[in-house]
């Protein structure tokens, strides 16, 4: 994100950006749950060449106990980016600043969509491994957690759907690529409960009128629709068809 | 932690909030008094302190020369960072950076960088023969909580950008003490932000209130009216209406914000 930089051309002759997609273009996805066996909950999300895998214990005591809440179960949630995820040198292994940050935005995704009154006293741990990064790792990690939740049994009230959206040549364009990320003028990175329509998280850089922020959550929340039918896909290939009421007809 | 008083202090507040009133009399929309002390230190290049009501917030801005970012050759740099002294809170635990104090320096930072505040071009335009460029640090101090910690950060990070006199450059040497001009200032940047309590949005909330808010929207904005920076903190979902609704309105705020500085 600089315009410091000699900008790099993002879009190609014919309109197209220069992976070949439309402005509302997502890259492929793919969502798998229940990858692992110690985890009491796990997915794998890729989405265009990122890879996040994502695991989830709980709800189980809390340490240290003085943080534990009598009244509800408190979420601790950790992105973090492997030493060798990068296209670039070897990145330092261990949360950064910008790690931490994200670690902090995530856990208030999931205190908005777990039902934390049901566990006070008690702890659940969320933990994303972005093992490939490609622009766009925060939003694959929140996807892949959202379903390793589902998977691990905790009652939410909704899958999170993240999607981002950003300033690229002037215009907002869905789903941004690590070259439109490095070299656009702006990053939108969301999630939505789709189920109430609301932002779980919401985040901007860049240099944003207020028509073009209305433009960006607009194209957003119409790509969220194709992300969630993705995540739906992924928790149906492990646990079959489930008709929304408990009727056992399943 | 909280401290027990101010949590039953947040139940009032809370309680309050659903008549249409806040604990201190102000409207949900309005300030406190806010006043920024220009200039307050002689030993960094700038420096500024914010009172948003009885919150204090000292900026110190310092300029070095440092080698540039491998992949920014060209390029100056800027940082922000920001610490959250034990003095100003008796929840502030010496240490090191907490997650609370990375996001306030993130978001001052974004809004700083994303506004093109200070062109980083600019700064690496003459680099010394030893290949360094100008670096401006920017160190966020707050002495007093009380609330609203990150808008009193960014318009102190702004006004002590602006106070800021670059040292004189002689070869390889920075000359502390002698006016080597201001800062290439293209714009100016700060946050607005807005908690939750109860289904209404406070602007410019004490501690009191920030505890009993469900979650806090800031967003960046610049003197010409463009949006610089955007963070959803806390637990609370909230709609693209309400989020275009707060932008709106903190594009009005900016002049009266800007005022003061």
């Amino acid at each position: 994100m600089s315009t410091t930089n000699p900008p790099k051309p993002l879009f190609r002759e014919d309109g197209k950006r220069l992976s070949g997609r439309e402005d509302t273009d997502l890259r492929e996805i793919k969502m798998q749950v229940g990858i692992f066996k110690k985890a009491q909950g796990s997915a794998m999300a890729e989405w265009g060449k990122n890879k996040v895998v994502a695991g989830v214990y709980g709800p189980k005591e809390v340490f240290p106990k003085f943080l534990a809440d009598p009244y509800k179960g408190i979420i601790a949630a950790r992105y973090i980016m492997a030493p060798f995820s990068g296209a670039e040198e070897h990145g330092r292994a261990g949360p950064n600043r910008r790690s931490l940050e994200i670690s902090k935005v995530v856990r208030h995704v999931f205190e908005n969509n777990v039902l934390l009154q049901e566990f006070p006293k008690t702890g659940i741990d969320i933990q994303m491994e972005v093992i490939q990064s490609d622009g766009g790792t925060r939003v694959t990690a929140i996807a892949a957690a959202s379903l390793a939740l589902i998977d691990a049994g905790i009652p939410v009230y909704d899958i999170v759907t993240p999607i981002s959206v950003g300033k690229v040549g002037g215009k907002m364009v869905v789903d941004l690529d690590k070259d439109e990320d490095n070299f656009g003028e702006g990053d939108l990175p969301m999630a939505f409960s789709l189920r109430t329509g609301e932002l779980l998280l919401w985040q901007m850089d860049g240099l944003i009128s207020r028509d073009e922020l209305e433009d960006g959550l607009n194209k957003g929340f119409e790509a969220a629709q194709k992300v969630r039918v993705v995540q739906e896909a992924a928790l149906k290939e492990k646990y079959g068809d489930f008709n929304g009421s408990d009727t056992g007809q399943n | 932690m909280v401290l027990i008083l101010d949590k039953i202090k947040a139940e009032e507040v809370k309680a309050l909030a659903a008549k249409g009133e806040r604990l201190d009399g102000r409207g949900f929309k309005d300030y406190r008094d806010i006043k920024v002390d220009v200039r307050p230190l002689q030993n960094p290049e700038g420096s500024a302190m914010a009172h948003f009501g009885d919150t204090k917030v000292l900026v110190g801005v310092k300029v070095d020369l440092v080698k540039p970012f491998a992949d920014r050759p060209t390029d100056g740099v800027i940082s922000v960072n920001c610490e959250f002294t034990p003095l100003a809170h008796p929840a502030f635990e010496p240490g090191p950076p907490k997650e609370e104090s990375i996001e306030l320096a993130r978001v001052v930072d974004r809004a700083i960088r994303s506004a093109e505040v200070l062109p980083l071009a600019k700064l690496g335009e003459n680099p010394t023969e030893d290949g360094r460029v100008l670096g401006v640090y920017v160190d966020v101090y707050p002495l007093d909580h009380n609330g609203n910690l990150t808008d009193a950060a960014s318009l102190a990070a702004m006004c002590a950008l602006k106070n800021t006199i670059v040292p004189k450059i002689e070869g390889d040497l920075l000359i502390r003490g002698e006016d080597g001009g201001k800062l290439p200032l293209q714009r100016q940047a700060t946050t607005c932000s807005f908690e939750v309590v109860s289904g209404n949005i406070f602007v410019d909330a004490t501690d009191i209130e920030e505890i009993a808010s469900y979650g806090r929207v800031s967003i960046g904005v610049t003197d010409d009216g463009f949006l610089c920076a955007g963070q959803k903190s806390g637990a609370a979902g909230i709609s693209r209406d309400k989020l275009l609704e707060l932008a709106d309105l903190a594009l009005e705020n900016r002049k009266f914000l800007f005022s003061k500085i």
